[in-house]
């Protein structure tokens, strides 16, 4: 038997959302799998039909814990102490990251960050492989140590349709935090349309568009398809768009049917962030760059030329 | 206590790794899966991990603002090439640290966050602890999230902008959709991330200045640490590059504007839009 506690997280709905149900997927494909998973505050309905073996409710975390973590950190380090599973899943997100990575040294336990793959048939332990070089290799790792605590790339394993019926009970960690930093307000900057992590379809542009009116084509076009506009790193340190709009390894990861990549060299940092994407479509002047070894269709050109034509029967298309 | 230092001034760690030069082009990244390490590229130095000098920025821009700062750049490992782990010192940090013995070849992050702990400790007083948020090699993320476990510190990670109110600092985090205004105590772990700005470029005066500095050097021992106790978690079994199996299906009009209109007919040929 191998126990597994998996760190659930909600979309903005409420309900588990889709990377928890890929990493229930990944959990349920180890060996001799009993998994349980654990939920902030009352567990959402479709919860009571997921394929696993337990669901634990936990103390809601306050939202001044929200980005710090101090109160979610001590609630899962109680848990993890009192149910001592041989593997911590969460999803490779702002919590995850923050939450996996202090449990594992609070702990002194072994902890792997956004890997694509998990696995515990070859021997003893867990065996796990993650992208480094900002996505230019992989590295396989053996952890021997228990608890192994790893963060999941979204997108790594597809949701799968399996259902069960878990039991539910709640968690009391009886931990008392005080909290030494505190979150004193949030600040929302306007967001037109789609959010970026959430389109179907997204435009982004990178060093090859040369300034910063250029992603006014990008989101006429990211509108005619009900998308949003993302860009390369290069272009958001460039100060042509703000840094919200940066998909890659340090930026935001996304997802769509359709990525259009318009003077995106296609660095592997940038790659990281889109390619989970079902189409990767590649605009670009220079044939030997490799956005083209990614892509799916690709057109060497000028993007200048190309675009408008593109657009226009996009338009036309949908109209 | 350094000259100029006083009880007032706020003393800044800035942890830095020293990281083959992310720059390289594909064609000359090279793993040698014998002994799964990266060979390193001709003629392309390592560096300093790009993120980190964003850290050693945030240390500069709160000197900037008129507060009295002590920066010490501080990094862990073997073979260090002083004209890349200098930069800091050329940007403007006043101090470099490194903890440097073949014993931390080939380390992990467990054994990294220990060592710069005990660093840090022997060090002395600090008030901040600044780290980037990644580090561009094994782009993993959590040396500075641990160290501030391991020291018993609060942490805020993603900081973009920050200022000094006497025993507390005043941060913005960011989130997907903006940011959230964070109050820390001294002394705190940050990690700094690249909305802060670029970082600066050294000038000549700077150049000058890091030439003459000598960096501080602590062996393991001089940490009361053996190298046998520094046993790694995770356990390296294979390095490589992953092979591309993607064959892009390039789209020729008759010019660019025709290949743009048959491009978009593609898409919906194949009911991708």
């Amino acid at each position: 038997m191998t126990s597994i506690l998996l760190v659930a997280e909600r979309d903005e709905q409420g309900e588990i959302n889709q990377s928890t149900l890929q990493a229930i997927a990944a959990a349920n494909g180890l060996l001799d799998a009993v998994v349980t998973v654990a939920i902030s505050g009352e567990a959402p309905a479709s919860a009571s039909a997921l394929a696993v073996e337990k669901i634990v409710t936990l103390a809601v975390v306050s939202i001044a814990d929200e980005g710090i973590y101090d109160q979610a950190t001590a609630e899962i380090s109680a848990l993890v102490e009192s149910t001592s599973p041989e593997v911590v899943i969460f999803c490779k997100s702002d919590f995850g990251s923050i939450v996996g990575a202090r449990l594992a040294f609070r702990s002194d336990s072994a902890f792997a960050a956004d890997c694509i793959e998990i696995s515990n048939d070859g021997g003893d332990g867990v065996s796990v492989t993650r992208p480094v070089y900002g996505g230019s290799a992989l590295a396989e790792f053996e952890i021997a140590s228990k608890p192994a605590i790893v963060t999941l790339r979204a997108g790594s394993y597809e949701a799968g349709n399996e259902t069960g019926s878990p039991s539910i009970e709640a968690f009391d960690s009886g931990a008392s935090v005080e909290q030494a930093a505190s979150v004193t307000g949030t600040v929302a900057e306007a967001r037109d349309g789609v959010r970026l992590e959430d389109a179907n379809f997204v435009v982004s542009g990178g060093r090859g568009l040369g300034g910063p009116e250029p992603f006014s084509v990008l989101t006429d076009l990211a509108n005619a398809l009900g998308g949003a506009v993302g860009a390369s790193r290069a272009a958001c340190d460039a100060g042509w768009i703000d840094h919200s709009h940066q998909v890659g390894l340090t930026g935001k990861s996304v997802s769509p049917d359709v990525y259009i990549a318009v003077g995106i060299s296609g660095a592997s940092q940038h790659m990281a962030g889109c390619s989970s994407s079902r189409a990767i479509v590649a605009i670009n002047k220079d044939a030997d760059s490799n956005i083209f070894k990614e892509a799916r269709f690709g057109i060497v050109g000028d993007w200048e030329k190309v675009l408008p034509s593109f657009l226009a029967t996009v338009r036309e298309l949908k109209a | 206590m350094g000259i100029g230092i006083t009880e007032l001034t706020v003393r800044i760690v800035v942890l830095a790794k020293q990281v083959p030069d992310p720059e390289t082009p594909p064609s000359q990244f090279k793993i040698d899966e014998s002994t799964n390490t990266v060979i390193p590229p001709n003629g392309v130095p390592p560096v300093v991990n790009g993120f980190d000098l964003t850290a050693v920025e945030a240390a500069l821009l709160l000197r900037d603002s008129g507060a009295d700062v002590e920066i010490t750049v501080m990094s862990v490992g073997s073979d260090f090439v002083m004209d890349a782990m200098k930069k800091p010192l050329a940007m403007g940090a006043d101090r470099l640290v490194l903890v440097d013995d073949s014993g931390l070849d080939n380390i992990d992050s467990a054994v990294t966050v220990r060592v710069l702990a005990a660093a840090i400790e022997k060090d002395g007083p600090y008030d901040l602890i600044l780290g980037g948020r990644q580090a561009s090699d094994w782009d993993q993320a959590h040396v500075t999230l641990g160290l501030s476990e391991v020291l018993g510190l609060p942490l805020v990670s993603l900081v973009q902008k920050l200022e000094l109110n006497g025993d507390s600092v005043s941060l913005q985090r960011v989130i997907p959709d903006g940011y959230q205004t964070i109050t820390a105590p001294l002394p705190s772990v940050l990690t700094i991330t690249n909305e802060l700005g670029e970082p600066r470029y050294p000038n000549l005066r700077g150049i000058m200045q890091a030439s003459r500095k000598k960096p501080e050097i602590f062996s393991l021992a001089d940490l009361g640490i053996s190298s046998d106790d520094l046993v790694p978690k995770l356990e390296l079994k294979k390095l490589y590059i992953p092979e591309s199996n993607k064959q892009v299906e390039l789209i020729e009009g008759e010019d660019e504007a025709d290949s743009g209109k048959k491009l978009a007919l593609r898409l919906r040929e194949e009911k991708l839009i």
